[in-house]
């Protein structure tokens, strides 16, 4: 047990996913030296050498190009695409490649490659910096992709997906790096499994990466109005937790999904229709979502006008109770 | 001095090199050696060895071909014309030497003990691809142009940590050097000084797009930019191909780094058995390119030097055996139901995708079917 910040629990993951099995290589811009942008990796070169922490050339379709060449040769590559804006030149090498492969290969071929991705925004950064693209991963069969929102799951998670022999896209919440939390030393639980933060009969938020923050304030505030609003951090994305999501659907009869990406054809609607189409005799209300609008992200000066905040989330609920 | 005759005398030692380096040839396309191919020699056992490779894989594009016709396959990809460039090159790696082919290597498929039968699966629309790589240390092909040449360049940073002595080799063509992943892997290599021979075959034509229309410096001189050694010889000539691959996998095997060789070959065929390629070039330049075969020229030497009538017959014999169990694999290719290709995706369970594993094999049920 330990207390670390998020962007620490990913780096005492890394490193102990270093130590465990020397198939596992990090690499991407600036992850060794500095340490990354963020200083996810900071040490892990000192520590591993130059041979298993990787400071590559500018190039992200390079990245995982070249990392499903090393997962071809037996390795376990751990990328870092330094910003979410920057995992585009990639696309081709992630969609039409690695997610592919072993289905083209008929099963025989398999790439235990993790793909991490700093989300989201809130930290005031320029274009391209700040971009939710969960849903272009989550469509594309073959890819298995999470999303972590606090320092215990992001430890432990980043180990699962490690250990995982399937591509990972693992999503990091770049504005909660700094929020620390208590780490545990065993894991509680399966990559692919919801967390069940807060019990509610009344309604229940789905949220994931650094809405579920947002999420828990905003049920905080709705108890203090005598709301039981319960909130599940989703976890994973590419498979969905169906099962809890039904148990806490069929509980409340009322869902909220949130998350920082835009509403329109998100995870948001693709839960909305879940929901729908499996507990629709135990629902109360349809199933609201509330995400950025579709509009490429804002100048930072209005982000946090763009971004579901406490307010638009308990708007979302009471819309939700009033049916 | 004005300022403009300095600058101009200072950069003229940098002007890039348009016209590229001459063509390596050990023999002529009359089948007769070059003054390169009297001073290094011909191993004529070795042009007889490469000579059968070739004949095969022509008679595997003519068999394929037909049956693409007879509706027996859905398509076909010939490496018609580029027999020398493919069977020379293999045949100067070692057979451990892992491999990542572009779509059309045929050739040098077969070179790898890859059988028809699997060569033709994905091309009759039974299976995306047909072979295990890990058997023949070739990977399966890649239809998107030159993603492979990143994982050839990953693969080779596996063996560099492995401090092993293999060298990877990557197919691809002119047309896929307009690709930054191609740039991104010359880059790559170059960098980190990985053991991989990146072979282009110019077949001069992607698709319709002819070679001056992809790129105004030759390919083996834009590869010496990015610190390639790199190498320009007649794909058309098997013995030079297999000399100049020989040196260039040695070099890289010494630690020497990564090479390019772009091997001037010519696709006689169309793009696919889809295309017409009489709608964008001329008989003129097909006509040209005939005289420059890469087989003609090779029997011709063969026979020049002697090589008797029994080896020639003993070869179409073996020829056409082997076309009659081209024709037989290929109507015995069958796919497999799509039941069985939910568990292919992913290598652990997937939640979402059991589901809808579970609802397709309900439907099949309904309507009294299994698979």
């Amino acid at each position: 047990m330990a207390t670390m910040t998020l962007g620490g629990a990913i780096n005492a993951g890394l490193r102990k996913a270093l130590e465990d099995d020397d198939r596992v290589v990090v690499m991407g811009e600036d992850v060794g030296v500095l340490g990354g942008v963020f200083r996810v990796t900071d040490g892990l070169l000192k520590d591993f050498g130059e041979g298993r922490v990787v400071d590559t050339p500018l190039s992200e379709s390079g990245i995982v190009g070249t990392a499903i060449g090393l997962a071809l040769r037996g390795y376990r590559p751990v990328c870092e695409i330094q910003f979410d804006g920057f995992v585009y030149p990639a696309f081709n090498q992630i969609v039409s490649q690695l997610a592919k492969m072993r289905a083209r290969s008929g099963g025989l071929l398999s790439f235990p490659i993790v793909i991490r991705i700093p989300v989201g925004g809130g930290i005031g950064a320029v274009e391209h910096h700040s971009e939710s693209n969960e849903a272009y991963f989550a469509h594309t069969a073959g890819l298995r992709v999470v999303s972590c929102s606090n320092p215990d799951d992001a430890f432990h998670m980043i180990q699962q997906a490690i250990a995982s022999d399937d591509p990972v896209i693992f999503y990091e919440p770049k504005r909660r790096y700094w929020d620390k939390g208590e780490v545990s030393d065993t894991s509680s639980f399966d990559l692919h499994q919801a967390s069940v933060l807060r019990e509610g009969t009344d309604c229940t938020l789905v949220a994931h990466g650094p809405a579920v923050t947002t999420a828990m304030a905003a049920a905080a505030a709705a108890a203090e109005d005598g709301f039981s609003v319960g909130v599940v951090d989703l976890r994973t994305i590419s498979p969905l937790d169906v099962e809890t999501l039904q148990t806490v659907s069929r509980v409340s009869g009322r869902v909220v999904v949130v998350h920082e990406a835009s509403t329109f054809a998100g995870i948001g609607a693709e839960i909305a229709a879940l929901i729908s189409e499996s507990c629709f005799y135990e629902l109360e209300a349809p199933v609201l979502r509330v995400g950025a609008y579709n509009m490429p992200y804002p100048p930072a000066s209005v982000e946090d006008d763009f971004l579901p905040d406490v307010d638009r989330v308990l708007e979302a609920v009471a819309r939700s109770l009033s049916y | 001095m004005s300022t403009s005759t300095v600058v101009e005398d200072h950069f003229s030692k940098f002007a890039p090199d348009r016209d590229g380096q001459p063509l390596f040839q050990l023999i002529d396309p009359t089948g007769k050696p070059t003054s390169a191919g009297e001073s290094f020699g011909i191993d004529v056992e070795l042009a007889q060895e490469l000579y059968s490779d070739m004949v095969m894989a022509r008679r595997l594009d003519k068999e394929a071909l037909a049956l693409q016709r007879q509706g027996e396959l859905s398509l076909w990809l010939m490496s018609w014309g580029q027999e020398a460039a493919q069977v020379g090159s293999i045949r100067a790696l070692r057979s451990t030497d892992m491999v990542f082919p572009s779509y059309r290597e045929h050739a040098a498929a077969l070179c790898r003990g890859i059988s028809p039968a699997d060569l033709m699966r994905q091309w009759k629309g039974a299976a995306h691809s047909g072979w295990d790589p890990a058997e023949s240390r070739f990977h399966i092909y890649s239809l998107v142009l030159g993603t492979q040449t990143l994982h050839a360049t990953g693969y080779a940073a596996g063996v560099v940590l492995e401090k092993s002595d293999e060298v990877v080799a990557t197919y691809f063509g002119d047309g896929a050097a307009s690709q930054g992943d191609v740039n991104e892997a010359f880059n790559w290599a170059a960098v980190g000084s990985l053991p991989v021979l990146f072979f282009c075959q110019n077949n001069q034509w992607a698709i319709s797009t002819p070679t001056a229309t992809q790129m105004r410096t030759p390919l083996h001189v834009r590869a010496a930019g990015f610190g390639l050694d790199s190498y320009h010889v007649d794909g058309n000539d098997v013995m030079a191909v297999h000399a100049v691959t020989t040196r260039a996998v040695e070099r890289i095997r010494d630690g020497g780094g990564p090479a390019l060789i772009e091997a001037q070959t010519y696709r006689f065929g169309g793009h696919s058995s889809s295309d017409d390629p009489k709608r964008y070039r001329s008989d003129d330049d097909f006509a040209a390119w005939e005289l420059r075969d890469p087989l003609t020229r090779i029997e011709t030497f063969l026979r020049n030097v002697g090589v008797g009538e029994d080896y020639f017959d003993e070869l179409a014999e073996e020829e056409n055996a082997f076309a009659a169990t081209v024709r037989e694999a290929c109507k015995n290719i069958i796919g497999i139901p799509l039941v069985e290709l939910f568990d292919r995706v992913y290598a652990e369970p997937h939640a979402t995708l059991d589901l809808e594993a579970a609802a397709h094999a309900a439907h099949l049920a309904s309507l009294g079917s299994e698979g």
